[in-house]
Protein backbone atom coordinates (compact mmCIF):
# COMPACT_ATOMS: atom_id res chain seq x y z
CA UNK A 1 0.00 0.00 0.00
CA UNK A 2 1.09 2.92 -1.19
CA UNK A 3 0.34 5.88 1.96
CA UNK A 4 0.96 9.11 0.36
CA UNK A 5 -1.35 7.77 -2.50
CA UNK A 6 -3.47 7.31 0.02
CA UNK A 7 -3.82 10.32 1.75
CA UNK A 8 -3.80 12.35 -1.45
CA UNK A 9 -7.11 10.48 -2.28
CA UNK A 10 -8.33 11.25 1.06
CA UNK A 11 -7.44 14.61 0.83
CA UNK A 12 -9.28 14.97 -2.77
CA UNK A 13 -12.08 12.98 -1.05
CA UNK A 14 -12.33 15.85 1.42
CA UNK A 15 -13.41 18.64 -1.61
CA UNK A 16 -16.00 16.62 -2.33
CA UNK A 17 -17.15 16.77 1.73
CA UNK A 18 -16.30 20.13 1.34
CA UNK A 19 -18.72 20.70 -1.77
CA UNK A 20 -21.63 19.09 0.25
CA UNK A 21 -20.86 20.87 3.18
CA UNK A 22 -20.55 24.33 2.09
CA UNK A 23 -24.37 25.30 1.43
CA UNK A 24 -25.07 24.04 4.60
CA UNK A 25 -22.36 26.14 6.45
CA UNK A 26 -23.60 29.18 4.42
CA UNK A 27 -27.50 28.74 5.60
CA UNK A 28 -26.21 27.62 9.33
CA UNK A 29 -24.00 30.48 9.39
CA UNK A 30 -26.62 32.92 8.47
CA UNK A 31 -29.81 32.00 9.90
CA UNK A 32 -29.09 29.02 12.06
CA UNK A 33 -31.52 26.86 9.73
CA UNK A 34 -30.14 23.31 10.08
CA UNK A 35 -31.67 21.80 6.74
CA UNK A 36 -31.69 18.19 7.44
CA UNK A 37 -33.10 17.80 3.65
CA UNK A 38 -29.32 19.07 2.70
CA UNK A 39 -28.21 15.82 1.70
CA UNK A 40 -31.24 14.29 0.14
CA UNK A 41 -31.40 18.07 -2.11
CA UNK A 42 -28.13 16.83 -2.94
CA UNK A 43 -29.56 13.63 -4.84
CA UNK A 44 -32.61 15.66 -6.19
CA UNK A 45 -30.02 17.93 -8.26
CA UNK A 46 -27.91 14.89 -9.28
CA UNK A 47 -31.47 13.68 -10.63
CA UNK A 48 -31.95 16.55 -12.38
CA UNK A 49 -28.14 16.63 -14.05
CA UNK A 50 -29.17 13.31 -14.79
CA UNK A 51 -31.82 13.63 -16.46
CA UNK A 52 -30.53 16.80 -18.32
CA UNK A 53 -27.72 14.71 -19.66
CA UNK A 54 -29.83 11.84 -20.55
CA UNK A 55 -32.89 13.35 -21.93
CA UNK A 56 -30.82 16.09 -24.06
CA UNK A 57 -27.73 14.39 -24.29
CA UNK A 58 -25.69 17.16 -22.61
CA UNK A 59 -22.19 17.12 -21.30
CA UNK A 60 -22.62 17.03 -17.53
CA UNK A 61 -20.56 20.23 -16.97
CA UNK A 62 -23.26 22.40 -19.13
CA UNK A 63 -25.91 20.39 -17.57
CA UNK A 64 -24.55 21.39 -14.21
CA UNK A 65 -24.47 25.13 -15.37
CA UNK A 66 -28.20 24.46 -16.36
CA UNK A 67 -28.73 22.27 -12.89
CA UNK A 68 -27.87 25.70 -10.78
CA UNK A 69 -30.01 28.36 -11.54
CA UNK A 70 -32.85 25.88 -10.92
CA UNK A 71 -31.61 24.71 -7.61
CA UNK A 72 -31.33 28.38 -6.76
CA UNK A 73 -34.84 28.99 -7.42
CA UNK A 74 -36.28 25.74 -5.85
CA UNK A 75 -33.86 27.00 -2.54
CA UNK A 76 -35.35 30.37 -3.12
CA UNK A 77 -39.00 29.05 -3.38
CA UNK A 78 -38.10 26.73 -0.36
CA UNK A 79 -37.20 29.22 2.29
CA UNK A 80 -39.85 31.77 1.26
CA UNK A 81 -42.61 29.19 1.44
CA UNK A 82 -41.48 26.67 4.09
CA UNK A 83 -38.24 27.31 5.80
CA UNK A 84 -38.90 31.10 6.61
CA UNK A 85 -42.36 30.25 8.65
CA UNK A 86 -40.52 28.19 10.96
CA UNK A 87 -37.86 30.31 11.95
CA UNK A 88 -38.05 31.68 15.93
CA UNK A 89 -36.78 31.24 19.24
CA UNK A 90 -37.94 27.50 19.00
CA UNK A 91 -35.31 24.82 17.46
CA UNK A 92 -37.87 22.57 16.48
CA UNK A 93 -40.17 23.40 13.88
CA UNK A 94 -37.24 24.16 11.26
CA UNK A 95 -36.05 20.57 12.15
CA UNK A 96 -39.28 18.52 11.90
CA UNK A 97 -39.86 20.66 8.85
CA UNK A 98 -36.71 19.77 7.25
CA UNK A 99 -36.66 16.48 8.38
CA UNK A 100 -40.44 16.42 6.80
CA UNK A 101 -39.07 17.48 3.37
CA UNK A 102 -36.24 14.50 3.19
CA UNK A 103 -38.87 11.89 3.50
CA UNK A 104 -40.92 13.76 1.22
CA UNK A 105 -37.99 13.59 -1.42
CA UNK A 106 -36.41 10.48 -1.03
CA UNK A 107 -40.11 8.71 -1.55
CA UNK A 108 -40.38 10.77 -4.51
CA UNK A 109 -37.77 9.97 -6.28
CA UNK A 110 -37.86 6.25 -5.24
CA UNK A 111 -41.65 6.70 -6.91
CA UNK A 112 -40.14 8.60 -9.88
CA UNK A 113 -37.15 7.04 -10.30
CA UNK A 114 -37.19 3.55 -8.44
CA UNK A 115 -34.30 2.27 -6.44
CA UNK A 116 -31.86 1.45 -9.14
CA UNK A 117 -28.60 2.82 -8.70
CA UNK A 118 -27.76 5.58 -11.22
CA UNK A 119 -24.44 7.42 -12.49
CA UNK A 120 -23.90 10.31 -14.52
CA UNK A 121 -22.03 9.30 -17.45
CA UNK A 122 -19.02 11.45 -17.87
CA UNK A 123 -16.96 9.89 -19.88
CA UNK A 124 -13.52 9.87 -20.86
CA UNK A 125 -12.95 11.92 -17.51
CA UNK A 126 -14.14 8.56 -16.08
CA UNK A 127 -11.00 7.06 -16.37
CA UNK A 128 -8.81 9.85 -17.16
CA UNK A 129 -6.03 10.31 -14.77
CA UNK A 130 -2.71 12.62 -14.63
CA UNK A 131 0.80 11.22 -13.54
CA UNK A 132 2.19 13.48 -10.23
CA UNK A 133 5.87 12.40 -10.05
CA UNK A 134 5.32 8.33 -9.38
CA UNK A 135 1.40 9.02 -8.37
CA UNK A 136 -1.24 8.78 -10.85
CA UNK A 137 -4.08 11.38 -9.91
CA UNK A 138 -7.88 10.77 -11.35
CA UNK A 139 -9.04 13.69 -12.79
CA UNK A 140 -12.56 13.58 -11.57
CA UNK A 141 -11.18 14.04 -7.87
CA UNK A 142 -9.06 16.57 -8.81
CA UNK A 143 -11.36 18.94 -10.40
CA UNK A 144 -13.84 18.19 -7.60
CA UNK A 145 -11.15 19.81 -4.99
CA UNK A 146 -10.51 22.80 -7.45
CA UNK A 147 -14.05 23.27 -7.47
CA UNK A 148 -13.99 23.18 -3.71
CA UNK A 149 -11.44 25.57 -3.47
CA UNK A 150 -13.50 27.71 -6.17
CA UNK A 151 -16.73 27.69 -4.00
CA UNK A 152 -14.92 28.72 -1.15
CA UNK A 153 -13.15 31.38 -2.30
CA UNK A 154 -15.95 32.98 -4.04
CA UNK A 155 -18.52 32.38 -1.29
CA UNK A 156 -15.90 34.29 1.29
CA UNK A 157 -15.59 37.36 -1.56
CA UNK A 158 -19.30 37.07 -1.49
CA UNK A 159 -19.70 37.55 2.13
CA UNK A 160 -16.63 39.48 3.00
CA UNK A 161 -16.13 41.93 -0.11
CA UNK A 162 -19.81 42.39 -1.31
CA UNK A 163 -23.08 44.34 -0.11
CA UNK A 164 -24.75 41.50 -0.08
CA UNK A 165 -22.59 39.20 2.21
CA UNK A 166 -22.55 42.65 4.43
CA UNK A 167 -26.08 42.14 4.78
CA UNK A 168 -26.01 38.26 5.16
CA UNK A 169 -23.59 38.95 8.33
CA UNK A 170 -25.54 41.74 9.73
CA UNK A 171 -28.96 39.86 9.59
CA UNK A 172 -27.11 36.75 10.90
CA UNK A 173 -25.68 39.14 14.05
CA UNK A 174 -29.19 40.68 15.02
CA UNK A 175 -32.30 40.36 12.36
CA UNK A 176 -34.30 43.15 14.37
CA UNK A 177 -31.87 45.89 13.67
CA UNK A 178 -30.65 45.06 10.13
CA UNK A 179 -34.63 45.56 9.44
CA UNK A 180 -33.65 49.24 10.50
CA UNK A 181 -31.00 49.39 7.55
CA UNK A 182 -33.70 48.55 5.52
CA UNK A 183 -32.49 44.79 4.82
CA UNK A 184 -35.02 42.39 4.52
CA UNK A 185 -34.13 39.33 6.74
CA UNK A 186 -36.56 36.91 5.15
CA UNK A 187 -35.56 38.07 1.80
CA UNK A 188 -31.90 38.06 2.34
CA UNK A 189 -32.30 34.27 4.10
CA UNK A 190 -34.52 33.63 0.62
CA UNK A 191 -31.39 34.27 -1.34
CA UNK A 192 -28.77 32.78 1.22
CA UNK A 193 -30.32 29.30 0.39
CA UNK A 194 -30.89 29.67 -3.11
CA UNK A 195 -26.86 30.30 -3.08
CA UNK A 196 -26.61 27.19 -0.96
CA UNK A 197 -28.78 24.92 -3.46
CA UNK A 198 -26.93 26.50 -6.37
CA UNK A 199 -23.92 24.96 -4.50
CA UNK A 200 -25.49 22.03 -4.03
CA UNK A 201 -25.56 21.49 -7.78
CA UNK A 202 -22.03 21.55 -7.83
CA UNK A 203 -21.72 18.62 -5.37
CA UNK A 204 -24.11 17.03 -7.02
CA UNK A 205 -22.58 16.61 -10.17
CA UNK A 206 -19.46 15.31 -8.85
CA UNK A 207 -20.99 12.87 -6.52
CA UNK A 208 -23.09 11.32 -9.51
CA UNK A 209 -20.41 11.43 -11.62
CA UNK A 210 -17.70 9.65 -9.34
CA UNK A 211 -19.73 6.93 -7.47
CA UNK A 212 -23.42 5.22 -7.84
CA UNK A 213 -26.16 7.02 -6.44
CA UNK A 214 -30.06 6.11 -5.71
CA UNK A 215 -32.62 8.04 -3.19
CA UNK A 216 -31.75 6.58 -0.04
CA UNK A 217 -27.95 8.17 -0.01
CA UNK A 218 -29.11 11.52 0.88
CA UNK A 219 -29.18 11.49 4.88
CA UNK A 220 -25.41 9.91 4.51
CA UNK A 221 -24.30 12.31 2.71
CA UNK A 222 -25.96 14.97 4.98
CA UNK A 223 -24.16 13.54 8.19
CA UNK A 224 -20.45 13.70 5.74
CA UNK A 225 -21.33 17.19 5.11
CA UNK A 226 -22.70 17.79 8.99
CA UNK A 227 -19.55 16.45 10.42
CA UNK A 228 -16.93 18.57 8.05
CA UNK A 229 -18.86 21.84 9.04
CA UNK A 230 -18.22 20.87 12.87
CA UNK A 231 -15.22 20.08 12.83
CA UNK A 232 -14.06 22.79 10.83
CA UNK A 233 -16.09 25.11 13.29
CA UNK A 234 -18.94 27.30 12.61
CA UNK A 235 -19.04 29.76 10.62
CA UNK A 236 -15.94 29.43 8.90
CA UNK A 237 -15.48 28.10 5.33
CA UNK A 238 -12.29 27.31 5.15
CA UNK A 239 -12.18 25.34 8.20
CA UNK A 240 -15.05 23.83 6.35
CA UNK A 241 -13.18 22.68 3.87
CA UNK A 242 -10.53 21.19 6.58
CA UNK A 243 -13.29 19.36 8.08
CA UNK A 244 -14.20 17.76 4.85
CA UNK A 245 -10.33 16.51 4.52
CA UNK A 246 -10.39 15.57 7.60
CA UNK A 247 -13.11 13.28 7.05
CA UNK A 248 -11.90 12.19 3.67
CA UNK A 249 -7.71 11.11 4.76
CA UNK A 250 -9.75 9.26 7.75
CA UNK A 251 -11.94 7.55 5.63
CA UNK A 252 -9.23 6.74 2.79
CA UNK A 253 -6.37 5.75 5.51
CA UNK A 254 -9.73 3.50 7.23
CA UNK A 255 -10.58 2.21 3.59
CA UNK A 256 -6.95 1.20 3.00
CA UNK A 257 -6.40 -0.74 6.35
CA UNK A 258 -9.67 -2.43 6.17
CA UNK A 259 -12.22 -1.92 3.50
CA UNK A 260 -15.32 -2.09 6.48
CA UNK A 261 -13.67 0.33 8.48
CA UNK A 262 -13.61 3.23 5.95
CA UNK A 263 -17.04 4.85 7.48
CA UNK A 264 -16.35 4.12 11.02
CA UNK A 265 -12.66 5.34 10.40
CA UNK A 266 -14.75 8.94 9.52
CA UNK A 267 -16.95 9.27 12.28
CA UNK A 268 -13.65 8.09 14.99
CA UNK A 269 -11.93 11.35 13.61
CA UNK A 270 -14.76 13.42 14.14
CA UNK A 271 -15.31 12.56 17.71
CA UNK A 272 -11.74 12.75 18.23
CA UNK A 273 -11.67 16.32 16.91
CA UNK A 274 -14.56 17.67 18.88
CA UNK A 275 -12.96 15.80 21.72
CA UNK A 276 -9.77 17.99 21.99
CA UNK A 277 -11.10 20.62 19.98
CA UNK A 278 -15.18 20.70 20.75
CA UNK A 279 -15.45 24.17 18.83
CA UNK A 280 -13.67 22.55 16.06
CA UNK A 281 -10.45 23.35 13.99
CA UNK A 282 -10.88 26.98 13.03
CA UNK A 283 -13.66 28.28 15.05
CA UNK A 284 -15.34 31.92 14.44
CA UNK A 285 -13.98 34.72 17.12
CA UNK A 286 -17.79 35.78 17.22
CA UNK A 287 -20.59 33.84 18.02
CA UNK B 1 -48.88 70.04 8.55
CA UNK B 2 -46.20 68.37 10.76
CA UNK B 3 -43.74 65.90 8.93
CA UNK B 4 -44.47 63.31 11.46
CA UNK B 5 -47.31 62.52 13.60
CA UNK B 6 -48.67 60.27 16.10
CA UNK B 7 -52.69 60.10 16.74
CA UNK B 8 -53.54 58.40 19.67
CA UNK B 9 -50.58 55.71 19.40
CA UNK B 10 -51.60 52.73 21.12
CA UNK B 11 -48.85 49.73 21.42
CA UNK B 12 -48.49 46.61 22.52
CA UNK B 13 -46.07 43.44 24.08
CA UNK B 14 -48.76 40.63 23.36
CA UNK B 15 -51.50 41.45 25.99
CA UNK B 16 -49.47 44.18 27.83
CA UNK B 17 -49.93 47.71 26.88
CA UNK B 18 -47.49 50.16 26.83
CA UNK B 19 -48.56 53.22 24.66
CA UNK B 20 -52.21 54.64 25.66
CA UNK B 21 -53.20 56.97 22.87
CA UNK B 22 -49.96 59.31 22.30
CA UNK B 23 -49.97 62.40 20.53
CA UNK B 24 -47.00 64.22 19.14
CA UNK B 25 -45.85 66.11 16.10
CA UNK B 26 -42.59 66.91 14.25
CA UNK B 27 -42.11 69.65 11.86
CA UNK B 28 -39.80 70.04 9.39
CA UNK B 29 -36.45 71.00 10.44
CA UNK B 30 -37.14 70.74 13.93
CA UNK B 31 -35.65 69.14 16.91
CA UNK B 32 -37.98 67.35 19.42
CA UNK B 33 -36.93 65.48 22.52
CA UNK B 34 -38.69 63.20 25.10
CA UNK B 35 -37.93 62.52 28.23
CA UNK B 36 -39.33 60.25 30.92
CA UNK B 37 -38.34 58.09 33.64
CA UNK B 38 -37.57 54.10 32.77
CA UNK B 39 -40.33 52.16 31.45
CA UNK B 40 -42.34 55.13 30.71
CA UNK B 41 -42.61 53.84 26.92
CA UNK B 42 -40.18 56.09 24.61
CA UNK B 43 -38.16 53.29 23.39
CA UNK B 44 -41.63 51.74 22.75
CA UNK B 45 -42.57 55.07 21.04
CA UNK B 46 -39.28 55.30 18.79
CA UNK B 47 -40.08 51.03 18.28
CA UNK B 48 -42.95 52.04 16.94
CA UNK B 49 -42.65 54.81 14.37
CA UNK B 50 -39.29 52.79 13.20
CA UNK B 51 -41.53 49.89 12.44
CA UNK B 52 -40.25 46.89 14.52
CA UNK B 53 -43.42 47.24 15.99
CA UNK B 54 -46.30 47.29 14.12
CA UNK B 55 -49.63 49.41 15.01
CA UNK B 56 -52.80 50.64 13.26
CA UNK B 57 -51.73 52.24 9.88
CA UNK B 58 -53.48 56.08 10.59
CA UNK B 59 -51.71 56.02 14.03
CA UNK B 60 -48.01 57.70 12.58
CA UNK B 61 -48.37 59.66 10.10
CA UNK B 62 -45.58 60.74 7.71
CA UNK B 63 -45.37 63.24 5.22
CA UNK B 64 -49.57 62.62 4.68
CA UNK B 65 -48.36 59.14 4.45
CA UNK B 66 -50.12 56.63 7.05
CA UNK B 67 -47.41 54.62 7.92
CA UNK B 68 -48.23 52.22 11.62
CA UNK B 69 -48.18 49.32 10.42
CA UNK B 70 -45.86 49.07 7.89
CA UNK B 71 -42.33 46.95 8.96
CA UNK B 72 -39.13 48.63 9.84
CA UNK B 73 -37.41 48.20 5.95
CA UNK B 74 -40.56 49.69 4.49
CA UNK B 75 -40.31 52.86 7.09
CA UNK B 76 -36.32 53.20 6.68
CA UNK B 77 -36.81 53.45 2.63
CA UNK B 78 -39.46 56.39 3.14
CA UNK B 79 -36.21 58.56 4.92
CA UNK B 80 -36.65 57.77 8.89
CA UNK B 81 -33.81 56.06 10.03
CA UNK B 82 -32.92 55.15 14.33
CA UNK B 83 -30.03 54.68 16.58
CA UNK B 84 -31.65 52.05 18.48
CA UNK B 85 -31.09 51.91 22.46
CA UNK B 86 -27.87 50.54 23.06
CA UNK B 87 -26.39 51.19 20.02
CA UNK B 88 -26.95 47.87 18.63
CA UNK B 89 -23.29 47.69 16.35
CA UNK B 90 -23.00 44.21 14.39
CA UNK B 91 -20.45 42.66 15.98
CA UNK B 92 -19.52 40.92 12.40
CA UNK B 93 -19.18 43.97 10.50
CA UNK B 94 -15.91 46.06 10.82
CA UNK B 95 -16.71 50.11 11.61
CA UNK B 96 -16.63 51.33 8.23
CA UNK B 97 -19.13 48.46 7.33
CA UNK B 98 -21.32 49.08 9.98
CA UNK B 99 -21.45 52.72 8.25
CA UNK B 100 -22.15 51.09 5.02
CA UNK B 101 -24.73 48.92 6.00
CA UNK B 102 -26.76 52.45 7.44
CA UNK B 103 -27.60 53.07 3.11
CA UNK B 104 -28.42 49.35 2.43
CA UNK B 105 -32.24 49.96 1.62
CA UNK B 106 -31.95 54.13 0.42
CA UNK B 107 -30.04 55.11 -2.20
CA UNK B 108 -30.25 58.94 -2.51
CA UNK B 109 -27.78 61.40 -2.88
CA UNK B 110 -27.75 64.01 0.17
CA UNK B 111 -24.97 65.66 1.96
CA UNK B 112 -23.95 62.39 4.05
CA UNK B 113 -21.41 59.53 2.96
CA UNK B 114 -18.59 57.72 4.37
CA UNK B 115 -16.41 61.24 3.81
CA UNK B 116 -18.55 63.56 5.59
CA UNK B 117 -19.21 60.67 8.94
CA UNK B 118 -15.65 60.42 8.89
CA UNK B 119 -15.20 64.74 9.00
CA UNK B 120 -18.09 64.26 11.61
CA UNK B 121 -15.91 62.05 13.82
CA UNK B 122 -12.91 61.55 13.13
CA UNK B 123 -11.82 59.13 15.37
CA UNK B 124 -13.90 56.52 13.40
CA UNK B 125 -11.53 57.15 10.33
CA UNK B 126 -8.72 55.84 12.60
CA UNK B 127 -10.52 52.98 13.55
CA UNK B 128 -12.33 52.31 9.77
CA UNK B 129 -11.21 48.77 10.11
CA UNK B 130 -11.55 47.55 13.65
CA UNK B 131 -15.11 45.39 14.31
CA UNK B 132 -17.84 47.78 15.61
CA UNK B 133 -17.88 46.15 19.05
CA UNK B 134 -14.16 46.66 19.60
CA UNK B 135 -14.40 50.22 19.92
CA UNK B 136 -15.58 52.52 23.44
CA UNK B 137 -19.21 52.84 23.95
CA UNK B 138 -18.86 56.79 23.24
CA UNK B 139 -17.16 55.59 19.81
CA UNK B 140 -19.48 53.03 19.27
CA UNK B 141 -22.41 55.51 19.57
CA UNK B 142 -20.64 57.83 17.06
CA UNK B 143 -21.15 54.53 14.53
CA UNK B 144 -24.32 54.08 15.53
CA UNK B 145 -25.42 57.58 14.52
CA UNK B 146 -22.96 57.83 11.59
CA UNK B 147 -25.11 54.51 10.19
CA UNK B 148 -28.02 55.90 10.40
CA UNK B 149 -27.26 59.13 8.85
CA UNK B 150 -25.54 57.56 5.80
CA UNK B 151 -29.01 56.79 4.40
CA UNK B 152 -29.70 60.76 4.22
CA UNK B 153 -32.96 60.49 6.11
CA UNK B 154 -35.62 63.07 6.73
CA UNK B 155 -36.29 62.48 10.02
CA UNK B 156 -33.45 60.82 12.84
CA UNK B 157 -34.58 59.04 15.85
CA UNK B 158 -32.51 58.74 18.26
CA UNK B 159 -33.16 56.70 21.49
CA UNK B 160 -31.00 57.31 24.59
CA UNK B 161 -27.65 58.63 23.35
CA UNK B 162 -26.54 59.36 26.66
CA UNK B 163 -26.76 55.38 27.46
CA UNK B 164 -24.01 54.63 29.77
CA UNK B 165 -21.20 57.03 28.72
CA UNK B 166 -19.79 59.78 30.76
CA UNK B 167 -20.85 63.15 30.95
CA UNK B 168 -17.71 64.21 29.05
CA UNK B 169 -18.39 61.62 26.13
CA UNK B 170 -22.10 62.96 25.83
CA UNK B 171 -21.14 66.74 25.59
CA UNK B 172 -18.46 65.17 22.51
CA UNK B 173 -21.97 63.30 20.74
CA UNK B 174 -23.96 65.81 21.13
CA UNK B 175 -21.82 68.29 20.22
CA UNK B 176 -22.35 66.79 16.63
CA UNK B 177 -26.01 67.79 16.75
CA UNK B 178 -25.66 71.30 15.03
CA UNK B 179 -23.89 70.11 11.97
CA UNK B 180 -27.22 67.35 11.78
CA UNK B 181 -29.17 69.84 11.96
CA UNK B 182 -27.63 71.47 9.48
CA UNK B 183 -27.88 69.24 6.94
CA UNK B 184 -31.66 69.32 7.02
CA UNK B 185 -32.65 66.15 8.97
CA UNK B 186 -35.51 66.56 11.30
CA UNK B 187 -34.58 65.01 14.89
CA UNK B 188 -36.52 62.82 18.02
CA UNK B 189 -34.13 62.69 20.60
CA UNK B 190 -35.44 60.64 23.68
CA UNK B 191 -33.29 60.48 27.08
CA UNK B 192 -33.50 60.38 30.15
CA UNK B 193 -31.41 63.38 31.40
CA UNK B 194 -33.87 66.21 31.08
CA UNK B 195 -31.24 68.77 31.46
CA UNK B 196 -29.21 67.96 27.84
CA UNK B 197 -32.70 67.27 26.28
CA UNK B 198 -33.56 71.19 27.28
CA UNK B 199 -30.24 72.00 25.62
CA UNK B 200 -30.91 70.54 22.35
CA UNK B 201 -34.31 71.02 21.86
CA UNK B 202 -36.64 73.01 19.95
CA UNK B 203 -39.93 71.30 22.28
CA UNK B 204 -40.45 69.26 24.64
CA UNK B 205 -42.61 66.05 25.55
CA UNK B 206 -42.68 64.29 28.67
CA UNK B 207 -43.51 61.12 28.97
CA UNK B 208 -45.02 59.23 32.03
CA UNK B 209 -46.78 55.03 31.95
CA UNK B 210 -47.26 55.31 28.14
CA UNK B 211 -49.03 58.65 27.88
CA UNK B 212 -48.23 62.10 27.33
CA UNK B 213 -47.99 64.33 30.29
CA UNK B 214 -46.46 67.55 28.99
CA UNK B 215 -45.18 69.50 26.36
CA UNK B 216 -44.12 72.94 25.46
CA UNK B 217 -40.69 74.81 24.72
CA UNK B 218 -38.48 74.20 27.57
CA UNK B 219 -38.05 77.84 27.68
CA UNK B 220 -41.72 78.01 28.49
CA UNK B 221 -41.88 75.05 30.98
CA UNK B 222 -41.48 75.70 34.65
CA UNK B 223 -38.93 73.41 36.80
CA UNK B 224 -41.90 72.16 38.90
CA UNK B 225 -44.14 70.97 36.20
CA UNK B 226 -41.42 69.41 34.66
CA UNK B 227 -40.66 67.46 37.66
CA UNK B 228 -44.25 66.52 38.33
CA UNK B 229 -44.67 65.36 35.03
CA UNK B 230 -41.42 63.07 35.25
CA UNK B 231 -42.09 61.27 38.25
CA UNK B 232 -45.48 61.67 38.97
CA UNK B 233 -47.78 64.33 40.90
CA UNK B 234 -47.25 62.97 44.85
CA UNK B 235 -43.33 62.86 44.22
N1 LIG C 1 -40.05 43.41 24.71
C1 LIG C 1 -40.93 43.73 25.70
N2 LIG C 1 -41.84 42.82 26.12
C2 LIG C 1 -42.71 43.13 27.09
N3 LIG C 1 -42.78 44.32 27.71
C3 LIG C 1 -41.90 45.26 27.33
C4 LIG C 1 -40.93 45.01 26.31
N4 LIG C 1 -40.19 46.13 26.15
C5 LIG C 1 -40.67 47.02 27.03
N5 LIG C 1 -41.69 46.51 27.75
C6 LIG C 1 -42.48 47.21 28.78
O1 LIG C 1 -43.08 48.35 28.18
C7 LIG C 1 -43.01 49.46 29.04
C8 LIG C 1 -42.32 50.61 28.34
O2 LIG C 1 -40.95 50.24 28.10
P1 LIG C 1 -39.96 51.12 27.24
O3 LIG C 1 -38.77 50.29 26.96
O4 LIG C 1 -40.68 51.71 26.11
O5 LIG C 1 -39.59 52.27 28.28
P2 LIG C 1 -38.51 53.41 28.18
O6 LIG C 1 -39.23 54.67 28.46
O7 LIG C 1 -37.76 53.33 26.92
O8 LIG C 1 -37.56 53.08 29.41
P3 LIG C 1 -35.97 53.21 29.53
O9 LIG C 1 -35.73 54.64 29.91
O10 LIG C 1 -35.63 52.28 30.64
O11 LIG C 1 -35.35 52.85 28.23
C9 LIG C 1 -42.30 49.00 30.29
O12 LIG C 1 -43.27 48.69 31.27
C10 LIG C 1 -41.59 47.75 29.87
O13 LIG C 1 -41.49 46.83 30.94
MG1 LIG D 1 -35.82 52.97 26.39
Amino acid sequence: MNWVDTVLQGILLGGLYALFAAGLSLVFGIMRLVNLAHGDLIVLAAYLIFVLVGTLGLNPFVAMAIAMPIMFAIGWLLQTYVFNRTLGPDILPPLLVTFGLSVVLQNGLLQAYSADSRRIPSGYLETASVRLGSLHVGVMPLLTFASALAVIVILNRLLYATELGRAFRATSDDAVTAGLMGIRPQRTFAIATGIAMAVVAIAALYLGTRSNFDPTIGPARLIYAFESVIMGGLGSLWGTLAGGIVLGVAQTIGGAVNPEWQILAGHIAFVLVLLFRPRGLFPRAVD
Amino acid sequence: MALLQTNGLTAFYRDFQALFGVDLWLDAGETVAIVGANGAGKSTLMRSVSGVLRNKPEQIVFDGRPIGALAAPEVMALGIAMVPEGRKLFPSLTVEENLLIGRYGRSTNGPWSLETIYQLFPVLKERRNNPGTALSGGQQQMVSIGRALMSNPHVLLCDELSLGLAPVIIKDIYAAFPAIRESGASIVIVEQDIGQAMKVADRLYCMMEGRVTLSGRPMELKREAIHAAYFGADS
